[in-house]
């Protein structure tokens, strides 16, 4: 597990992160969500000691993190970068040897992963002549090809067609299911929620809600539900301790103060006619999110 | 994933540097550009050297002065233009006038050969070895290399400076800003320490440098030996060594320096200005060496003046001015600033590296 303490850092006199604590947890992936300046970027470079920090701590495992551990991190930067010039395949080796692989563990390494990505047709291409989808997966198998176990990744998905972003999200998985930690940022709040099992919130240099996604939105969503059958739900407005929000024959969205008296409606509604969905509604991430910046 | 973990093993400092150095410089081996410029340099220096030895072949006559009793000493050797003077003097102030390249006069009573060869710092050798004896040789100005050679030593010591320089210089500049502009810096700061990737940029480009260097150096050296111009080889074979020598300390101070200058923009377009001093320093010992060659009091300083003393110190031991002592000193100072250079280099790049967007200032470079 990686876990940051009270991460404070400023540039000059423009404060950028403010005593930020989360947890990145192993076999499962982060989202790393918050506006643009909200210091994510600086969060992930500070993570991958390519910037230091004015005050805070981060341990791997228990042990304070250092440059011997970092090496085991897979990064993607936001601005995507590899060499333009350089083949595809040859880019992949030289990192891996840069973290330490042999050639011959790197080249495996290598084809494998690009085979996974899609991209084993264009292993001696230059990354140039690569289109930009082709790109960005070249950039992902660069984080990956020499078996990170954490990894870091700024906006994996940003500029993917939906077809990409499958094959991306399936490897993510892929290596989170193997015990990797995966902490990714990204605007795309969907795709966040479809894939994190983890979130943390950034706004404003400060931490504003991490933890368990279904968690999170359990704790922020109102006791919701929606209603859906073959009755005329009219009789619900008369029903105590439930406010009815939105209203529509034999659909309705209520609130109820209890659980129970959200079971007390679906009983009754079973009892007039077929209840064809009932279910509550958890607040969407773009909610919270709204809720907490 | 087992597999892999034993696969990997955390490479040392040293091995980074020579992975970074490594992808440099198969990166530059397979840039037309980098082999067309290198062919065209040796192509130049060849054709120096086939020029020089061509030259020294087509100088169908040489001019003699003879005094008149031993005219028929020369009488079977072909190529002289002779002049007849009446005595030694006479003789004397022909050569010191340039009219002629040497003069052949009797040796003064009592010698033990009975012909002189007065001439002014060699003699021609077509006219020893056609003389039935070998005569008594006297030169007028022993220390003295010819004007032109010199001049063509002072300029092709000079001219591969610059032109490595010149060359490999801005590609380093180049290949940081290059990382840097790609964003891929931040990949690579993450993998290994700052200090290894500007290391292993300046190792790999010098070490391309210096066989660049190198080829030249057996280029010329066998070039003029097969040309039959192996008296020239004796004179510039010492001093092209110390060059060698200084060439190496004084080109890992420029590389280190382009490293750090390189660092200091995103952009490729802004390289120039940032560049400029550097270029500079490349720039003017090649153009002093040139100009000021001929003057001792300017050739010594710059002998010892860590930027230019690559071209001055060859130069004067090449004139055979500079005392042996003196190529050691100045290839001391050399290194301490070469010294300096890396460790200021290093502070400039380790604080630039991640700035975007404008040029750092020198004074956000240095500070951090």
């Amino acid at each position: 597990m990686l876990q940051l303490d009270n991460i404070t850092k400023s540039f000059g006199a423009r404060p950028a992160l403010n005593r930020v604590t989360f947890a990145v947890r192993d076999g499962r992936m982060t989202g790393f969500v918050g506006g643009n300046g909200a210091g994510k970027t600086t969060a992930m470079r500070i993570l991958l000691g390519v910037l230091n920090s004015d005050a805070g701590e981060i341990h791997l495992d228990g042990k304070p993190l250092g440059a011997e551990q970092r090496r085991r991190f897979g990064y993607m930067p936001e601005e995507r970068g590899l060499y333009p010039k350089m083949k595809v395949r040859e880019q992949l080796v030289y990192l891996a040897r840069l973290h330490g692989f042999t050639s011959a563990a790197a080249g495996r390494n290598a084809d494998s992963l690009l085979e996974e990505l899609g991209l084993g047709e264009r292993r001696d291409s230059t990354l140039e002549s690569l289109s930009l989808g082709n790109q960005q997966r070249a950039q992902i198998a660069a984080s990956l090809v020499h078996d990170p176990e954490v990894l870091v990744l700024d906006e994996p998905f940003s500029g993917l067609d939906p077809l990409a972003v499958d094959t991306v999200v399936e490897a993510l998985k892929q290596r989170a299911a193997a015990g990797a930690s995966v902490l990714f940022s990204s605007h795309q709040l969907e795709i966040v929620e479809r894939l994190c099992d983890d979130l943390v919130i950034i706004a404003e240099g400060s931490i504003r809600a991490s933890g368990e996604r279904e968690a999170l939105r359990a704790q922020h969503s109102a006791p919701r539900y929606a209603i859906e059958c073959s009755t005329d739900l009219g009789w619900l407005r008369a029903e105590p301790d439930i406010t009815v929000v939105e209203f529509d024959g034999g659909h309705a969205t209520f609130d109820a103060v209890e659980p129970a008296a959200a079971q007390r409606v679906l009983r009754r509604a079973v009892s007039d006619g077929d209840v064809t969905s009932f279910a509550p509604q958890r607040a969407s991430l773009a909610q919270i999110f709204r809720e907490v910046i | 994933m087992n597999a892999n973990t034993t696969a990997r093993r955390s490479p040392s400092f040293t091995q980074s540097v020579a992975l970074v150095a490594e992808r440099e410089i198969t990166t530059r081996l397979r840039s037309k550009s980098f082999l067309i410029t290198t062919g065209i340099l040796l192509l130049l220096v060849l054709g120096g050297v086939i020029a020089g030895g061509i030259m020294s072949k087509n100088v169908s006559t040489t001019p003699v002065a003879v005094v008149s009793s031993l005219e028929s000493e020369l009488s079977n050797i072909d190529g002289l233009e002779i002049t007849i003077v009446e005595n030694r003097a006479e003789a004397e102030d022909l050569v010191t006038a340039g009219t002629v390249e040497a003069a052949v006069v009797p040796s003064a009573d009592g010698a033990t050969v009975p012909v002189t060869v007065i001439a002014e710092s060699e003699a021609p050798s077509s006219l020893m070895q056609g003389l039935s004896v070998s005569p008594e040789l006297v030169l007028l100005d022993p220390s003295d290399t010819s004007f032109l050679l010199s001049y063509l030593a002072a300029f092709g010591f000079g001219i591969i400076f610059f032109a490595s320089g010149m060359t490999f210089g801005p590609m380093i500049a180049q290949s940081v800003v290059e990382e840097k502009q790609t964003r891929i810096v931040e990949i690579l700061m993450s993998a290994v320490p700052v200090s290894a990737l500007m290391a292993g940029k300046v190792i790999g480009n010098s070490l391309l440098a210096f066989a660049q260097i190198i080829a030249i150096a057996v280029l010329a050296i066998v070039g003029l030996s097969v040309t039959g111009q192996a008296e020239l080889l004796t004179l510039l074979g010492a001093p092209l060594l110390w060059f060698v020598g200084f060439f190496i300390i004084g080109f890992i101070l420029l590389a280190a320096l382009f490293a750090a200058v390189g660092a200091m923009v995103s952009r490729q377009e802004d390289l120039g200005s940032t560049m400029t001093p550097v270029t500079m320093l490349i720039m003017l010992p090649y153009f002093a060496i040139i100009f000021l060659h001929d003057n001792p009091v300017a050739l010594a300083i710059m002998s010892y003046v860590p930027f230019s003393a690559p071209v001055g110190m060859p130069m004067r031991l090449f004139l055979g001015t500079a005392a042996w002592w003196e190529p050691l000193i100045s290839l001391v100072l050399l290194l301490i600033t070469a010294g300096l250079a890396v460790l200021l280099g290093a502070r400039i790049y380790n604080n630039s590296l991640l700035k975007v967007g404008s040029r750092v200032s020198w004074s956000q470079a240095l500070k951090g």
